[in-house]
């Protein structure tokens, strides 16, 4: 074969190491930057974020738009779909929907952040030994887990309501009773899987306590999974907020709470179905943010998972 | 010789939303009935897209071939439809894995995988095919083929799993046998009784068997020809004795340099090829190896040098074959 | 497998021997007397009926009478209807929520199954858009309001299904799909993973290379190993079946066993309410139990060397 180029003498001199074209290497990107890229692209998880950010806000300063509040009665408006001032209208003993539907909303947000953050505490604890010092103790923790894992976590969460008087804390806390579960086996996975590299190893042979192995190199690293855990378990700590006050044992009115909206919608849901549908269709974004949310950060922090 | 499979200009792109990668760029070589021919590179190196690309076993997307024609016994098979393809692999062409523990269905009967060539491609009853399947792995040499052929992957040794995964792939006899690293994954002693198993049953067939392999010691146990892949292109093909004796190309003399010898004293090096391949999403316009190329010119940075013919058999495609080029002898002296 | 096999049944026994004990403490602990609603009766007849439960006697020996008769599978007297075991009632109860809990699954499962597998074979295009978009709605909806919804809309504005209430076939559909929705969700979506991961596998390549057809090797090779892990989501599907059908009976008013144990709970029957707890406790442990050994079964990594990976 001719080349049919004419090839000039000079091309066939030496080609020094500095002249020779080296690769460039896409910039090194950080664990966080790079999940919050992934998280970026992902369509559902940006709609869930922005949804969630509107609702608080409007959960905050929605109220100050008309001058009513949650808890007034007033029975000569009582179940007024289209009344001037009242965005939503008035429930069946007269009061703002508007109001109620809001504080309704910051009220089941507060008892599911109580409830994850409890979680938190006590997952991550609870793996976290159980995952690192293993062996006995972990075969014990583990029986136990399981066997926390494999009782229906409504019946226990009615039972423990039967118990504790509805409020807050307690709804928050007969939630939290069952919910550290899947955070603590997520939590001793991870930590079963990264105690034996060699960081800690370099930690260990250092004098660092197990303590502190455990809480500043182990558990920092397991917070992807941790946060992923979290934000699914909101939406699942609403539902079961609003599932309670449905069957009556949570919150009860005038207290307010989505599910105390939801369950006083069906009360008159074959006459006034608006007074169902605004409760259900805040309880519903609430839900599917979260869930949208999370479904994004496990694609995002775990691309493993990812398939 | 006949040829029987034909390769000229393929051109395998993956393209992803975002970006492309230039896998296979301009690959030409023919096997002919009845030879084992090498296949060797690093990693990356295109030898397994080829014939993956040309089996159509690459999902497409992202895989597709740009460019080129594939002639299996004269005839173009990238024009053919699904189902005739269908009918070419397994019977016709076959092929067997790397990692024995993964290519075998962990859940289906190993009599059962065998037999599913035979029913697809010869119409026999299950009973017949599973009787065949018992003499298959009687002649992979597996000892109690009966009882074996009722067992899981799972209840196989590796050495075993790839036995019974040759068997699978020689159940219909095919004219060609592609091997795609074989014996990478296997302990060395079994890796010699997979070749050994190979070469008898290539003797026994006359079947051209095309192995894909990073393992220079490997061929030189079983090929007749070697073609040597880098960054998505052949840049040196020959008989077994041309390329270990007379390797004409810088690339091919770093890969013989870094094999293990045992007239090798302890305090010597093994050689390496310093750098990495470069990325194939934006190939260099002029020869690949040039980052890496001790003797690297000018010209290799812009353009990609000619085929060249050393012999009948022999072709290289470096500048360094080039009149004007400096002549540079192979630093090392093959000692075998 | 037998060794296994045992040891969960062993397991299982433990946890109910558990939940049975704390259940039956925290129920008799709780604040108020079950015959707290009839004030006006005269102490005599009070005390009379403590005695003919069983109340009067120390916490302990209740504890034992109770588990003496639980063994031989007797729940005692329902505190709240009058003359009336509890096995009674979950017998009479079970009928339409065990009708309502099966068609639910199988909706879901049928649905789910065939969402999860055309969109891990579609991958990208507008079938993943949708069942992606159903599993994510599915478990974001919370079932007491899609109850309220299928009621009000399917129920009562157009009247094609009755919206309540317990009769013929047709009075079982609303609450079925109700329950069906959340079962759609998982099963889509869990099937989904496990196709697009199973269809990765070497061995897929494998059998593609042997000439076989896609079709073929979808049914052959690729759904089979997809579903083997895809059993174990049956167990949460029976809890969220259960917890779904406290409060969709409750909407649709079937008389069921939710119906029967969100009632015990509003008039303090507490041995009804112990008794059904333990009848959901044994449900759910049993599909754990045959979900478990069910896996060894159909995977026969497990079913020959007798232990999961």
């Amino acid at each position: 074969m001719n080349s049919t180029k004419k090839l000039q003498k000079s091309w066939f001199e030496p080609l020094a190491p500095s002249e020779k074209n080296s690769e460039v290497l896409a910039p090194q990107t950080g664990y966080w930057k790079d999940a919050w890229r992934r998280f970026k692209a992902n369509k559902g998880a940006l709609i869930g974020l922005v949804l969630i950010i509107l609702l608080l806000l409007i959960a905050f300063i929605g109220p100050l738009l008309n001058g009513f509040d949650y808890s007034t009665q007033n029975l000569s408006i009582s179940n007024q779909e289209h009344l001037s001032g009242h965005f939503l209208g008035t429930d069946s003993l007269g009061r703002d929907l508007w109001q109620r539907v809001w504080y309704g909303a910051k009220v089941s947000l507060l008892i599911a952040f109580i409830a994850a953050f409890l979680d938190v505490v006590i997952g991550v604890t609870f793996g976290g030994i159980s995952g690192y010092f293993g062996g006995r103790v972990d075969s014990v923790m583990q029986r136990i887990l399981e066997i926390m894992y494999s009782i229906p976590n409504i019946v226990v969460i009615i039972l423990l309501m039967m118990y504790l008087e509805p409020g807050i804390l307690p709804i928050a806390v007969a939630l939290a009773f069952t919910g550290w579960v899947p955070m603590a086996r997520v939590v001793r996975a991870q930590i079963l899987k990264l105690k034996t590299q060699e960081y800690v190893l370099a930690a260990r042979t250092m004098g660092a306590s197990h303590f502190r192995i455990l809480f500043k190199h182990l558990i920092p690293n397991v917070v992807g999974p941790i946060i992923i855990a979290v934000t699914f378990s909101i939406p699942s700590a609403i539902f079961f907020e609003a599932f309670l006050s449905f069957i009556g044992l949570g919150l009860r009115s005038p207290a307010a709470s989505l599910g105390i909206l939801v369950n006083d919608g069906y009360r008159t849901l074959q006459l006034f179905p608006y007074q169902l549908f605004w409760p259900a269709l805040v309880l519903c974004i609430i839900m599917l943010s979260f869930n949208l949310i999370g479904d994004g950060l496990r694609d995002a922090l775990d691309p493993k998972m990812k398939k | 010789m006949k040829p029987i499979l034909e390769v000229s200009d393929l051109h395998v792109t993956f393209r992803s939303e975002h970006h492309e990668v230039k896998a296979i760029r301009g690959v030409d070589f023919t096997i002919h009935e009845g030879e084992v021919v090498a296949f060797v590179g690093e990693s990356g190196s295109g030898k397994s897209v080829t014939f993956q690309s040309i089996m159509r076993l690459l999902p497409q997307p992202p895989a597709n071939i740009d460019k080129g024609t594939i002639l299996y016994n004269g005839r173009d098979i990238t024009k053919i439809s699904e189902t005739e393809m269908q009918k070419i692999r397994g019977k016709e062409i076959a092929m067997i894995f790397q990692d024995p523990m993964t290519s075998l269905n962990p859940t289906i009967r190993v009599g059962k995988q065998i037999a599913e060539s035979l029913m697809k491609h010869q119409k026999v009853t299950y009973q017949e095919a599973k009787d065949r399947a018992v003499e298959l792995l009687k002649m992979v040499g597996i000892p109690s083929p009966s009882e074996r052929v009722n067992q899981y992957p799972h209840q196989f040794s590796g050495g075993m799993r790839q036995r019974a995964m040759i068997a699978m792939a020689l159940a219909c006899s095919p004219k060609l046998l592609i091997a795609d690293e074989p014996t990478t994954a296997l302990d060395v002693t079994i890796q010699a009784q997979i070749i050994d198993l190979l070469k008898d049953l290539q003797t026994d067939t006359g079947s051209s068997i095309v192995f894909i392999t990073h393992d220079l010691g490997v061929v030189a146990e079983i090929a007749d020809r070697v073609a040597v892949m880098y960054a998505g292109k052949i840049v040196e093909t020959g008989t077994l004795d041309e390329i270990f004796y007379n390797p004409r190309h810088p690339y091919t003399w770093g890969l013989l340099a870094s094999m293990p010898r045992l007239d090798q004293t302890r305090d010597q090096d093994l050689a390496s090829i310093p750098g990495s391949p470069p990325s194939l999403v934006n190939p260099p316009v002029g020869c690949p190896f040039t980052a890496r190329c001790p003797y690297a010119m000018k010209i290799c940075q812009e353009q990609m040098p000619e085929t060249t013919k050393a012999s009948d058999s022999h072709q290289v495609a470096c500048w360094l074959q080039h009149p004007d080029s400096p002549k540079v002898e192979n630093p090392i002296v093959s000692r075998r | 497998m037998v060794k296994y096999t045992l040891k969960r049944f062993g397991l299982m026994l433990l946890t109910l021997f558990i939940i049975t004990t704390v259940t039956f403490f925290l129920v008799r602990m709780l604040p108020g007397t079950p015959l707290a609603n009839e004030e006006k009766l005269p102490a005599e007849i009070r005390e009379q009926i403590l005695q003919q439960y069983g109340l009067k006697d120390p916490l302990y020996i209740q504890y034992f009478k109770f588990m003496g008769h639980l063994v031989q599978g007797d729940l005692g007297m329902s505190l709240s209807q009058n003359g009336r075991s509890v096995n009674e009632l979950l017998s009479d109860r079970i009928g339409p929520s065990a009708i309502i809990g099966f068609q639910g699954i199988l909706i879901g499962i049928v649905i789910g199954l065939l969402l999860g597998i055309a969109a891990a074979l579609k991958r990208g295009t507008w079938v993943d858009s949708l069942a992606s978009a159903t599993a994510v709605f599915g478990v974001s909806i919370p079932n007491f309001v899609l109850a309220g919804l299928l009621s009000y809309w399917i129920g009562v504005k157009f009247g094609w299904l009755p919206p309540a209430l317990w009769g013929g076939y047709e009075y079982t559909i609303l609450p079925s799909l109700s329950l069906s929705v959340y079962v759609i969700a998982q099963v889509s979506r869990y099937i989904r993973t496990e196709m697009v991961e199973v269809l990765d596998q070497d061995y897929i390549r494998t059998a593609k290379a042997k000439g076989l057809a896609w079709r073929k090797i979808i049914t052959g090779h690729a759904l089979r190993n997809a579903m083997i892990p895809a059993v174990t989501v049956l167990g949460p599907l029976t809890v969220n079946i259960l917890t779904g059908s406290l409060v969709v009976e409750n909407i649709f008013g079937v008389p069921g066993i939710g119906n029967l144990f969100v009632e015990s709970i509003m008039v303090n029957d507490y041995t009804t309410v112990l008794g059904t707890t333990i009848f959901y406790s044994i449900l759910f442990l049993g599909v754990t139990f045959i979900v478990d050994v069910l896996y060894g079964v159909i995977d026969p990594r497990i079913r020959i060397s007798g232990a999961k990976e």
